[in-house]
């Protein structure tokens, strides 16, 4: 009998200890996305001549449906699609050579070099797209000014270019974190094992290959399902950018988007859109999640 | 990568002993070092062109080249513009930015350590499920969340206040896993037990014998939601339009994106402003490291 009253005094503990955290969440968390997902479901009715106030009335999906119609919103779901397609792979192959290379034995200054890599990561995102903005703006930048001195024509604010300086952006200032997670997971295998390998005569490349970069695939995973996420809520650096790309569409990525609708006071809308990019950042990560899943090896 | 096969590890006697330091660099480390000479210029040379500008004039910017000194050394005089300009709001973006991050960082930190405890080491139903909840939480994006907050908070009159800012950064989904996993790892059972027979109240033990033991991976949260405070626009620009309450981050921008407006803050002001607000961040990784990846591995390693 003392026993119970124990476990139960103990399950009141811990229900005291979760309740800070349990109320904060409510707030911050769940309140936001079940009042997204309500809102969703409404449309602004406005009279034909509009002149009395628009009334919010019921419309079931019809914000989604006008959502996928939604030329601007599909583009720009394209656009971000388009740009981590291509990115994410790149920085994380980048950071995997960076990572293996640190791990190498006989590599030299890696202290300096792994701090140089993580640098970008303590720049706060805008600080580093406000460098960035200054660094590709036509008339201050330093890299078209080196290409006009080659007597190359480039201008990385243009239409064409826009997509690939924010890949830019994006690659420095993320590849170091990543490098950071696959560098540690690489710290972690037991040296007894490459030694082995190596005793076997295998070289440094198969190695890597066949030894480490299997045992660090949670830690690609991880960062992958992290990058594809990021890539989804794209907003910081594009809206830096804009100020001196004033050719960049406002509604460049999806977040432009319904941030243009909550302008609008259109926020059943803007809440729409919210829905569908977390929906397809969801389907898009955890789709990756299962189709690389073995055993439940990560998370 | 491909020229590694070159090595043949075993006719490398350095690879055997790192004390052997004299034999000949082969080509394969001059490769290694060559292409981490190059990753380093590319992650180093914005950040060296930031310092570089920041001692220019405005006009010093548009000429010469960018990534060395040149014209007037004006350090001195952009700091005085960046500390008095608008009647000296930038430092107390600073102050704004230290009190959002150290404020809200500390609480959560507080909070998670109490509820990943909680998770560790009480047994109760649904105790894998709130975990799970927590685990999805880490991966929702949170610009998604910025505008309904926005519209919650605003009826309740926490728009352009300070706790506007600070209540969601008392929330960190991210503190409360990580707080679990190293609770369940380095805090032993029979430790608690033997707090328990000597009369300790739950409350007693978690502050005495918990805490401590959690310590490390409480700096590693402490930190992480520091630095996700610090680096956060989004919401505070929703939130705050009061200049006054805003943090650096939303300064910043508001001031780069004044470029050509009537008495628009000039190029090497933005660019002092930007130089300077990284700095306490830089100096706090620096002597910090080991911290971060310890917070990194558990988020790699089950």
């Amino acid at each position: 009998m003392s026993v119970s009253r124990h476990a139960r005094r103990r399950v009141g503990t811990a229900a005291a200890f979760l309740l800070p955290f349990a109320l904060l969440f409510a707030v911050v968390y769940l309140a936001p996305i079940g009042y997204t997902v309500y809102e969703s479901l409404f449309k602004l009715h406005r009279d034909g001549l509009g002149l009395s106030a628009p009334t919010k009335v019921f419309a079931g999906l019809g914000n989604y449906a006008d959502a996928l119609h939604d030329k601007d919103f599909r583009g720009s779901l394209l656009r971000v699609l388009v740009i981590g397609v291509v990115q994410v792979p790149v920085m994380l192959g980048v950071a995997l050579l960076l990572a293996l290379l640190l791990d190498a034995k006989t590599t030299l200054f890696k202290r300096f070099f792994r701090l140089a890599f993580f640098l970008p990561y303590a720049l706060p995102g805008v600080v580093g797209a406000l460098m960035w903005s200054y660094l590709v703006a036509p008339g201050l930048s330093p890299i078209t000014a080196a290409a006009h001195g080659l007597g190359l024509h480039l201008d990385l604010t243009s239409d064409a270019m826009l997509a690939p300086t924010i890949g830019n952006m994006l690659t420095w200032a993320w590849t170091g974190y990543n490098m950071l997670i696959i560098y540690s997971a690489l710290q972690a295998i037991p040296p007894e094992l490459a030694e082995a390998a190596r005793m076997d005569g295998c070289s440094a490349w198969r190695i890597a290959w066949h030894v480490k970069i299997p045992i660090v695939r949670p830690a690609l995973v991880l960062t992958t399902v992290f990058s594809i996420i990021g890539t989804a809520q794209l907003y910081n650096e594009p809206a830096v950018l804009q100020h001196v790309a004033p050719n960049l569409s406002s509604s460049y990525t999806p977040i432009f988007a319904a941030y243009n609708a909550v302008d609008d006071n259109n926020f059943g809308y803007a809440a729409t859109e919210s829905v569908v990019l977390a929906v397809l950042a969801f389907v898009l990560s955890f789709g990756f999640l299962k189709l690389v899943q073995r055993r439940g090896e990560v998370l | 990568m491909t020229t590694l096969q070159s090595r043949p590890a075993a006719a490398d006697p350095a690879t055997d002993s790192p004390r052997l330091r004299s034999a000949p660099v082969n080509p394969a480390r001059w490769l290694t070092l060559g292409v981490l000479g190059i990753a380093s210029v590319y992650f180093l040379a914005p950040v060296w062109w930031l310092v570089v500008s920041s001692t220019k004039t405005n006009s010093a910017l548009f000429s010469g080249s960018g990534f060395w000194f040149g014209g007037r050394f004006a350090l001195l005089d952009n700091l005085h513009q960046v500390f008095t300009r608008q009647g000296g709001i930038y430092p107390r973006w600073l102050l704004n930015t230290a009190l959002y991050a150290v404020g809200g960082a500390a609480v959560s930190t507080v909070i998670s350590a109490l509820a990943g405890y909680a998770l560790a080491k009480y047994a109760f139903r649904g105790r894998e499920f709130v975990f799970n909840v927590v685990l999805a939480a880490v991966l929702v994006p949170a610009p998604l969340l910025a505008i309904p907050l926005y519209l919650l908070f605003s009826p309740v009159h926490l728009v352009n206040t300070y706790w506007g800012v600070l209540v969601p950064s008392m929330v960190s989904p991210f503190g409360v896993y990580l707080s679990r996993i190293y609770a369940a790892a380095s805090v032993p059972d029979e430790l608690l037990e033997a707090g328990r027979m000597d009369g300790a109240g739950e409350v007693r033990i978690f502050t005495t014998i918990a805490l401590r033991l959690m310590s490390p991976a409480l700096v590693t949260v402490f930190l992480f939601q520091f630095v996700g405070i610090w680096s956060n626009y989004l919401l505070p620009a929703l939130m705050l339009a009061d200049d006054r309450l805003q943090p650096v981050t939303v300064g910043l921008v508001g001031w780069q994106a004044q470029r050509g407006i009537g008495d628009a803050v000039p190029f090497n002001v933005v660019i002092t402003a930007a130089a300077v607000s990284v700095i306490p961040l830089v100096v706090m990784f620096l002597s910090l490291q080991r911290f971060w990846r310890s917070g990194l591995v558990a988020g790699s390693v089950k």
